[in-house]
């Protein structure tokens, strides 16, 4: 196996893409097109579906979290109880005790998962984080694949000076420890904010890892443009009087498209996973607002009392980004049995 | 090889400037952040904040500041702002509890890597191929201050094999120091095995169909032979790389959420402390320690390219 600088990014993005093209001009009737051959190869694998079902419940239990607020647990997720009792099993206890240990799990529709030292409903902040994280998740996405596409095929095809500067600053990106740049990134952004946007909002930590991502969708972006720029179908698009934006959009783009949607659910779980990393360290999402990350990081210090504070939230965060993994590795299955792609933090 | 060196040894000058310099803006364009008034503490005057300013140099123009901190750094006398601390004396005497958490972690996921991913490139679609390839997705999907979390909770205060967190020293007992980081070892080494294997399990599938290894097995070796000496040689390539990376990041400090979750004080526990506190000097002498290391080890994972493949020579 080939293994050049061009494929192999330094943090594990390995990409070859085989290009599209499936279909063999011949006397098989009827044609399909690749993408409905793609949906049908997806429809077969059972394991992809099955775990593209858990996602959809995870995502909707956390949407519905304020439902869950309202009418079951009848507190918000920001709403301190530091003095209120709550009825276990006939006995009113504490939410918060004397000593400022906040109560285990209840089981019950009032503190069903426990307090927080605030005396704040955790079942309700869990729910209330998982909105968090996956918008985080969703925001950092979203950037990532329209900065990346745009820089990729910008300095893929445009080279010289667009390449010269948009390759380097990819490359330092790169190189950096991804947490490391987003910690430091985290925690001066999260003290000053950035313009009108406040230090707590969440759209800032959604912003530091869209920024830190794009060379891993960026990096294999521009070599599959690379490869494709000089083939005959550009050239004749060139010859027939295209501008150079319009040969990038409706030439180039539709036939990088599938390594695009390839790379939606790995960097889907990879923005997840490091806004809980981030979280975790403190430089993600701040207070009030809660996330996976800052609820496994608060609940560390009762690991040993209370273990469900940390390990609810992080089974959550385990299986939403292992369901986005395994439905991407199905997804790019049937869209190229024959790639390979491997991402990781 | 001069030129290979020169051209390294340019790179990576290079992306130590530009790593110092980026921790160094990061901190200094974000609006409203004043070190002085950290310094100073929280209910300074402003007459003790400007006083603070003045001794550090916070009044300077940035590219002095800059220079100043980078001379700081250069002579071993960087303060960290909090604590008042040699940041470089600091790094060196923390440096021994990163090695010993990061080496045998290191050791540990190469050697299961390998003895696992051969196997199941032997055996493709067996029960162990198909075992790894689930242990290597769930192990990209959970985060190692998880893992560290699940296993303090389960062997060291549930069935108390371990000791909860906290380190001793190699050099005062070996024993004890096994005995403390076995857990932390666990926590990295196993979310990186399965995605190792794999990676050396598909090049090894790759390999094993190419001309040079039918040659072998023609010219009499055993299967044995052939696959030690030949295929797994070369199917080795890419993980030597990706290994490079991990462990020079490892090195830097990226080990730290497990170093916080364990207590262990080593880099990464005080450049998280220092991310805490926005303390520019650690971090910034951090990401240049990293940088450092990922340069390093790029340029070695070159040079054993070189010997794992007689094909490649380093003059490109």
């Amino acid at each position: 196996m080939a293994l050049d600088s061009e494929d192999r990014g330094a943090a594990g993005i390995v990409v070859s893409a085989a290009p599209g093209g499936l279909l063999a001009e011949g006397r098989h009737p009827p044609a399909i097109g690749p993408w409905r051959l793609a949906e049908r190869r997806l429809r077969r694998n059972k394991v992809a579906l099955v775990f593209l079902a858990l996602f959809v419940v995870l995502v909707a239990l956390c949407l519905l979290a304020p439902v869950y607020s309202s009418y079951i647990a009848h507190i918000g997720p920001n709403t301190n109880n530091i003095t209120g009792t709550v009825d276990v099993g006939g006995q009113q206890q504490n939410v918060v005790s004397l000593s400022g240990v906040p109560i285990g799990p209840t089981w019950g529709s009032h503190y069903l998962l426990g307090a927080d030292t605030n005396g704040r409903d955790l079942a309700v902040r869990l729910l209330y984080g998982g909105r968090t994280s996956l918008l985080i998740g969703a925001i950092a996405t979203l950037i990532i694949m329209v900065l990346g596409t745009l820089v990729g095929l910008i300095a893929g095809y445009f080279r010289g000076v667009a390449d010269f500067i948009l390759r380097p600053l990819m490359e330092l990106i790169w190189s950096f420890p991804v947490v490391i740049l987003g910690v430091a990134l985290g925690t001066a952004l999260a003290l000053g904010g950035i313009g009108p946007v406040k230090g707590n909002s969440v759209y800032i930590p959604a912003f530091i890892i869209g920024v830190v991502y794009i060379p891993y969708l960026g990096k294999p972006i521009r070599g599959e443009v690379l490869r494709l720029r000089h083939q005959d179908f550009i050239d004749a698009a060139r010859v027939q009087g295209m501008g150079p934006w319009r040969i990038m959009f409706s030439e180039i783009l539709p036939n990088i498209a599938s390594t695009i949607i390839v790379f939606v659910p790995l960097v889907l779980a990879y923005s997840i996973l490091l806004e809980a990393y981030l979280s975790f360290l403190g430089a993600g999402v701040q207070a009030p607002n809660a996330s996976w990350g800052t609820l496994i990081s608060d609940g560390l210090p009762y690991i040993q009392t209370t273990p469900t504070y940390s390990l609810i939230p992080g089974a959550m965060l385990v299986l939403t980004v292992l369901s986005v993994n395994v439905v991407g590795d199905g997804v790019r299955d049937a869209l190229d049995p024959r790639a390979q792609v491997r991402v990781r933090t | 090889m001069t030129r290979f060196v020169t051209r390294r040894l340019f790179s990576a000058i290079l992306l130590l400037f530009a790593t110092s310099v980026v921790v160094f803006g990061i901190f200094e364009v974000i609006p409203s952040y004043n070190p002085a008034r950290a310094i100073a503490g929280r209910n300074a005057t402003a007459t003790t904040v400007a006083q603070v300013s003045e001794k550090f140099g916070f009044d300077k123009p940035i590219y002095v500041q800059y220079g100043n901190t980078m001379k700081l750094i250069f002579t071993g006398q960087v303060i960290d702002y909090s604590d008042n601390l040699n940041v470089v004396d600091q790094f060196s005497q923390r440096f021994p509890v990163t090695l010993s958490l990061v080496v045998p972690a290191a050791v540990l996921w190469m050697l299961a890597a390998i003895v696992l991913g051969s196997l199941s490139a032997l055996r493709a679609g067996g029960l162990l191929d198909r075992g790894l390839m689930v242990a290597a997705i769930v192990g990209v999907s959970i985060p190692v201050f998880l893992l560290a979390a699940v296993l303090l909770y389960a062997f060291a205060f549930r069935l108390t094999w371990f000791p909860n967190t906290g380190y001793s020293p190699l050099a005062s007992n070996p024993a004890q120091w096994a005995y403390h980081l076995v857990l932390p070892w666990v926590a990295i080494a196993a979310l990186s095995i399965g995605f190792y294997s794999r990676v050396l399990r598909s090049n090894a599938l790759d390999v094993i169909n190419q001309d040079f290894v039918r040659t072998a097995r023609a010219k009499g070796l055993s299967r044995r032979q052939v696959f030690v000496r030949h295929v797994l040689r070369s199917s080795l390539m890419p993980i030597v790389t990706l290994f490079g990376l991990d462990f020079a990041t490892l090195l830097g400090g990226a080990a730290l959420v497990t170093e916080t979750v364990f207590n262990l004080p080593g880099i990464g526990q005080y450049e998280a402390t220092a991310i805490g506190n926005l303390d520019v000097p650690p971090i910034m002498v951090g990401a240049m320690f990293t940088a450092f290391f990922v340069v390093l080890f790029s340029a070695l994972s070159d040079v054993v390219y070189a010997l794992l493949d007689p094909r490649i020579r380093l003059n490109g």
